[in-house]
Parts: C-alpha cells; sequence; structure tokens
C-alpha cells in the first residue's frame, strides 16, 4: 500500500467509503470514555480544583490545532511536488476542522484563565501565538474561497501553507521576546519520565486519541465531499 | 532589471503614480492616535514607537496592490514573464521599486512623526535603524501577498488579511526596537533579527512569489 495509490480520487472514495463510520465510531466511544472519565471519575486537582477539568477539551483541541496545520503543511508539499490531487483537497478539508480547534482551544482558555488567572486573555506568547494561528487559518480558508480554478487554488494555498508555517513558527518565537508567559509550560511531551499525575493523564490519552480519531474521520469526509463537488462541477461543465 | 526598477520609479513617482498617498496616509494615522487616547504627551510616547510601526506597517500595505495589479490588467506582466529576465528577478526589481517609492520614505518621515507623539529621544536611532532594517522584508512580504491575489476581484481586501499575519515578526521586532531604545537598554539584538528577517525574505521569498506569478498566468 502507498499513499501515491490515493492520488485516483476513485480508488480513495472506494478505500475509505467503508472506514469513515468506523473511525466516527471510534471517536465517539473515545470521546464519551475519555470526556465522562474526565469528568465525572477523577479528583479535582489541588491547585485547581474543579476547573481542571477543563483540561480535557483543552489540550487535546489545542494538540489539533497545530497538528492540522503540519498535516496541512505536509499535503501541501506532497501537491506541488507530486501533484497528489487528493493530498490538495485533504489540506483543504483539514484548514476548517483546524480552524475550529484553534477556536475551542482559545475558548476553553479563556473559560479557564477567568477562575485561575483573573482574566479571560491576557497577551502571554502561548495565547498570543494562538490567536496568530487563528489569522493564518483564516487567511489560507479566505485564498481558498477566493480562487475558482481548483488547480490554481491548491497551488496558491500550498505556497501559502509553506510560506506561512515560516512566519507562523517565526511569530511564535517572536512573541516570546515580547511577553513574558502566565501559561503554564508544556505539560504533556513525549521525552519526559514525568507527565501529568496517572489519574489525569490516561483519560487525557483516553479524550486526545478521541480527538485524533475525530480530526481523521472530518477529514476524510471533507475531503469525499470534494472530491465529489469537483465531480459535479465536472460533469455540468461537460453537459454545458 | 535596472531598466524594469526605473521604469516603476517613474510610474511611482509621475502624475498618478499615487507616490505621496502613502506617505500622506502614514501622516493621518498619527494624526489620529492622539484623538484617539487623548493629548496626554506621556501616553504618547509610551505608545509612540508602537503606534508608528504599526502605521508604517498599514501605509506600506496601502500601496502593495499596484505592484502587480496594473501590469496584469494591460498585460506587460505577461511579457515581462516571457521576457529572457527571470522571474524571479522581476520581483525582486518589483520589491525593490516598492521599498523605494514606500518603505524609504516613511522611514525619512518617521522621525519628523516622531515628534507629534512625544518620542523619547534616545528612541529616534532605533526607530529609524529598526525602520530602515525592516520596511525591505514589508516589501518583500507584501510582494508575496500581491503576486498571491494579482488575478482576483477584491483581492486588496484578501491580500491584507494574508499580509498581516505575516508583519507579525517585523513588527515585534521592530516596535521592540525602538521600545528599547527609549527605555535605554541595548538595541542590537531586535535590530539584528530585523536584520535576519529582511535578509531571509530577500533571500526566500522572491522565489515564492515568482512561483505564484506563474501560476497565476497559467
Amino acid at each position: 500500500m502507498s499513499i501515491w495509490e490515493y492520488a485516483n480520487p476513485k480508488k480513495f472514495i472506494v478505500t475509505t467509503t467503508p472506514l469513515v463510520p468506523w473511525i466516527f465510531g471510534l471517536a465517539l466511544a473515545c470521546l464519551t470514555v475519555g470526556l465522562v472519565w474526565g469528568f465525572f471519575f477523577t479528583p479535582d486537582a489541588e491547585r485547581f480544583g474543579s476547573t481542571v477539568k477543563i483540561i480535557y477539551i483543552h489540550v487535546p483541541s489545542a494538540l489539533m490545532a497545530i497538528n492540522a496545520w503540519l498535516m496541512m503543511l505536509v499535503a501541501s508539499l506532497i501537491w506541488l511536488v507530486r501533484r497528489h490531487h487528493v493530498s490538495a483537497l485533504a489540506a483543504r478539508a483539514a484548514a476548517p476542522v483546524g480552524l475550529v480547534m484553534t477556536l475551542i482551544a482559545l475558548i476553553t482558555g479563556a473559560i479557564w484563565g477567568q477562575p485561575m488567572w483573573g482574566t479571560w486573555w491576557a497577551w502571554d506568547p502561548r495565547l498570543t501565538s494562538f490567536l496568530i494561528l487563528f489569522l493564518f487559518y483564516l487567511g489560507y480558508l479566505a485564498l481558498w474561497g477566493a480562487i475558482d480554478d481548483p488547480d490554481t487554488a491548491a497551488d496558491l494555498t500550498s505556497v501559502l501553507c509553506l510560506v506561512g508555517s515560516v512566519f507562523a513558527l517565526l511569530s511564535r518565537y517572536a512573541v516570546n521576546f515580547w511577553a513574558q508567559g502566565l501559561h503554564q509550560g508544556a505539560s504533556l511531551s513525549l521525552d519526559r519520565e514525568t507527565n501529568v499525575a496517572d489519574v489525569f493523564y490516561l483519560p487525557l490519552l483516553v479524550s486526545i486519541a478521541g480527538f485524533v480519531l475525530l480530526f481523521l474521520a472530518l477529514v476524510l469526509l471533507g475531503t469525499r465531499t470534494e472530491i465529489r463537488s469537483r465531480r459535479i462541477s465536472a460533469l455540468i461543465a461537460r453537459g454545458g | 532589471m535596472i531598466a524594469l526598477l526605473t521604469r516603476d520609479l517613474r510610474l511611482a513617482t509621475r502624475a498618478g503614480g499615487g507616490f505621496g498617498l502613502g506617505l500622506a496616509f502614514f501622516l493621518i494615522v498619527i494624526v489620529l492616535v492622539p484623538f484617539g487616547v487623548g493629548p496626554d504627551a506621556a501616553v504618547l510616547a509610551r505608545i509612540a514607537p508602537g503606534s508608528l510601526w504599526v502605521a508604517a506597517l498599514l501605509a506600506a500595505l496601502l500601496s502593495l496592490d499596484r505592484i502587480f495589479a496594473l501590469d496584469h490588467e494591460d498585460g506587460s506582466l505577461s511579457l515581462l514573464a516571457t521576457a529572457p529576465l527571470p522571474l524571479e528577478s522581476v520581483v525582486l526589481a518589483k520589491a525593490a521599486a516598492h521599498w523605494l517609492t514606500t518603505g524609504v520614505p516613511l522611514t525619512l518621515a518617521a522621525p519628523a512623526l516622531g515628534f507629534l507623539l512625544h518620542l523619547e529621544g534616545a528612541a529616534y536611532a532605533p526607530l529609524f535603524l529598526g525602520l530602515l532594517l525592516g520596511t525591505p522584508s514589508l516589501s518583500l512580504i507584501g510582494t508575496f501577498g500581491a503576486a498571491l491575489t494579482v488575478g482576483l476581484r477584491r483581492g486588496g481586501l484578501l491580500m491584507s488579511l494574508l499580509v498581516l499575519p505575516l508583519y507579525v515578526p517585523t513588527l515585534i521586532f521592530g516596535a521592540e526596537a525602538a521600545r528599547r531604545g527609549a527605555a535605554g537598554l541595548d538595541v542590537t539584538v531586535p535590530l539584528m533579527l530585523l536584520g535576519a528577517i529582511s535578509a531571509a525574505a530577500l533571500a526566500a521569498l522572491p522565489f515564492a512569489s515568482a512561483y505564484a506569478l506563474r501560476v497565476n498566468l497559467r
């Protein structure tokens, strides 16, 4: 199996048709288990009280907001190098999901920030770079929406995604230079011995898995919709 | 390339080129700031570096859609694309022309407008140097935005949405340099980073812009 086979939209549709409901089902199961477990069966954290429970939405959505952009970057590169049509459409399908994830992370962060920091919003480096990421998503989607010809749109948005990634990264570190942070450092990472305490860690992992699966399902669904709408416009163009 | 540069400069500076518009816009924004926040000198001095930078950014943005739009309309852009000169050089010449007609005048005018906002005496040099080092990146990034949106209706509004987030690092370092200057701190780090952004933009962005132009002219 190689991803190049799936440059054929028909093959992509045929393969993903049975997969989508399963992935949706799994995502739903993981989210239900993770969120219910997190909300009702974990103790309150000592410094945070019960506000800690928002972590089960905040952290996974923030994670997906960044990873969605990374996925768009990879998909754009694949499109630019190999003219892999499905890849370009997948990048497009990922953008609105990433946008919403960024928004969820920002909003849940504000709701969490109000009791913990006493403010809904602070010009903290992490918060600010998420806001900038949100603007990048907006610009990317606006460019997709503005161009009629699909191949031109795919090309231009891919270039924008590449250049935007560099500048998004640059902004991420530039804002460190510009303000001191309120936000705590990374709570999860693969290369550390200790993460969050296990009581919170396990339901959090399940929620993250749920968000990843949900993202995957939505992207597949969006890509299939894009392929079909392309097909329809091709049929209309042929029929005159 | 030189011929193209002088042609663009001539087009921009002669009648109907809108050469002074960017500067006038810069002046108006700076004049509006005290109306917005009140005439208190201490407050104005505090926000002066940031206001000057934001206004310069917006003034540079204003003239971006002229870079390719007129040439695209009368077809000379297609001629340039088929000319022996590589499109990357065309883009570079266009960005240079934009910088000479917008970035340089803004840089020269900024200290004068600093007086209006009671800018601290020590901040003039970092502000001037920062604009001198930072405005090339504004022109280069703007050229990229203009190349992306050249064929579009209502491209101007979309372009500002695309370009302004890309201006964030330049703005942060530029305003930081002026702010540190005002506070009497060392300004070399932000100025070096500004220069680095401009140099990197100079090295990489013409290729991205030329690619976008080729796609748009396809």
